[in-house]
């Protein structure tokens, strides 16, 4: 479904020149649920950009659905980090999730029903007629995954979304982000710098470096499909896994500095 | 019973100032025998036969339609070139040396090239009035367009919103704050233009009515005139006001989030 083979990006300005990846090599099966952790700055939000088709390789290549990525691919959907910004602040909540299907030449009547749907799915069915700047952040991020599920995607890539929310509603919106896979069976990846948060959702984590980034270890977690937050992360399992990423982590953070490039 | 004291209370304070300087200017000039500055007594004294006769829509009315027409020729003008030029980096280098020339050029120094061009009817006062009002439209809608958040950007490349829908549920509505703070400038420019653009050449108008009175001496009638157009520019503010609340109501509850929550 997903392939970065020997994926590299070196971002150019200002006379600098800055090497975000340096060999990235993965894949995701069809109805995955794939969580990409890494120390801050290894270029997450970079992978996840050239996945989505928003900026391109400098060398290697990016497929998605056997297609290789030359823009925005069809049927990919991406939440951003920026919940308050990704959404717009003159449209309403149901308004603002119907865009994308208006985009798409929907009729009105499945319009309609597609948006009902996504709210309700995300615990949102009252907050139509609200705007965003109404809501709090962690309903606002809702939204912003109320429009991805309307929008029928087949991949959904989530760069750290809830990175800027508080623990509570973080927990609440990692169980709602898992139910929705469980019920959509969309291709999922998920970039996170929270360990716990990697663990607790994937079936796979890819470990990724400091920079110069490549693959440090792709991950198998073998934990029930049923998760829980109390039980599931207090599971002797689970704080096994958790701490061998975070051992991996931790080695990634202290390894050879950056080399300069060019 | 609250809510009318609050209203009173509004109004007062909104009246106060001006009265007190009524007030002032009319005790300062009560023995005034200076022909040119007449006590305020003779101007009020002469207003309604002087504008609330013929001259109503004889005068005032040709001039109000000149402007509107003018001002909505300039908004038409000011959106579309500022939205085509605000999206395209290359026209906008190409066009703005020439722009900063134009815009420098004070409209009535065109009066006279225009009556050549255009001759002296009324074609040639929409066209002064219309070379006054566009620049600040023109200048803010492009500031506008260029300053869309980057995210927005984003959001809209993956969910494929592009075109005419991009165009009016993205852009526009992302810009219009500012479009409409340069609607504003161009409203002031626009009242002061309608009456320079009547002063010479003219048969009709407000601009030519001071004209006459200033020639014939007719101080108490030409004051009355400056206190008409006044009005006139307080009441096209609030018609202004009315219109941007309703455009931009979202604006305002988005900046009102934003300061309580900080």
């Amino acid at each position: 479904m997903l392939k970065v083979q020997s994926l590299r990006k070196v971002y150019d300005g200002h006379g600098r020149q800055v090497e975000a990846l340096r060999d990235i090599t993965f894949s995701v099966n069809p109805g995955e649920f794939v969580c990409v952790v890494g120390p801050s700055g290894c270029g997450k939000t970079t992978l996840l950009r050239l996945l989505g088709g928003l900026i391109s390789p400098t060398s290697g290549t990016v497929i998605v659905e056997d297609r290789p990525v030359s823009g925005p691919p069809d049927g990919l959907a991406i939440v951003f980090q920026e919940y308050g910004r990704s959404l717009m602040p003159w449209l309403r909540v149901r308004e603002n999730v119907e865009l994308p299907l208006k985009a798409k030449g929907l009729p009105k009547a499945e319009r309609a029903a597609l948006v009902q749907e996504s709210l309700a799915a995300v615990g949102l069915a009252d907050a139509a007629t609200a705007y965003p700047w109404q809501l709090s952040g962690g309903m606002q991020q809702r939204v912003a995954i109320a429009r991805a599920i309307a929008f029928q995607p087949r991949v959904l890539l989530m760069d750290e979304p809830f990175a800027a929310v508080d623990a509570q509603t973080r927990a609440d919106l990692e169980d709602l982000v898992r139910s929705v896979w469980q019920r959509f069976g969309m291709t999922m990846l998920f970039v996170t710098h929270d360990i716990d948060e990697s663990v607790y959702l994937a079936e796979r984590v890819i470990i990724l470096s400091s920079s110069p980034t490549i693959v440090l270890e792709d991950l198998t977690i073998d934990l029930p499909a049923q998760r829980d937050q109390l039980e599931t992360r207090s599971s002797p399992r689970f704080v096994e896994l958790r701490h061998h990423v975070y051992e991996q982590v931790q080695k990634a953070k202290t390894r050879s500095a950056v080399t300069p490039v060019g | 019973m609250k809510a009318v004291i609050t209203a009173l209370r509004r109004v007062v304070a909104l009246l106060a100032l001006p009265v007190i300087l009524l007030l002032v200017w009319w005790f300062a000039s009560a023995d005034s025998r200076t022909p040119a500055m007449p006590p305020l007594k003779r101007i009020l004294g002469v207003l309604p036969d002087t504008w609330f006769g013929e001259r109503l829509t004889g005068d005032v009315l040709p001039s109000l339609i000149r402007l509107t027409e003018g001002y909505l020729a300039a908004l038409v003008i000011g959106i579309v070139a500022g939205v085509a030029i605000g999206s395209s980096r290359p026209v906008r280098l190409f066009v703005e040396p020439v722009l900063e020339f134009l815009r420098a050029i004070p409209p009535p120094a065109l009066v006279p090239i225009l009556f050549l061009i255009a001759g002296i009817g009324d074609t040639t006062k929409v066209l002064v009035i219309i070379a006054g009002c566009v620049w600040p439209i023109l200048l803010n809608t492009v500031e506008g367009v260029r300053g869309v958040d980057p995210v927005l950007v984003d959001t809209c490349r993956t969910y494929r919103v592009s075109g005419l829908l991009r165009l009016r549920t993205f852009v526009l509505r992302s810009a219009s704050p500012q479009i409409v703070t340069g609607a504003r400038q161009a409203l002031s420019v626009g009242i002061i233009l309608m009456v320079i653009s009547e002063l010479k050449a003219s048969t009709d108008g407000l601009g030519y009515t001071f004209e006459q009175f200033q020639t014939r001496f007719q101080y108490p009638q030409m004051w009355s005139g400056v206190l008409i157009l006044g009005l006139i520019g307080v009441v096209l503010s609030l018609l202004f006001r009315f219109v941007e609340s309703r455009v931009l109501a979202w604006h305002r509850g988005l900046r009102a989030a934003e300061r309580t929550s900080l």
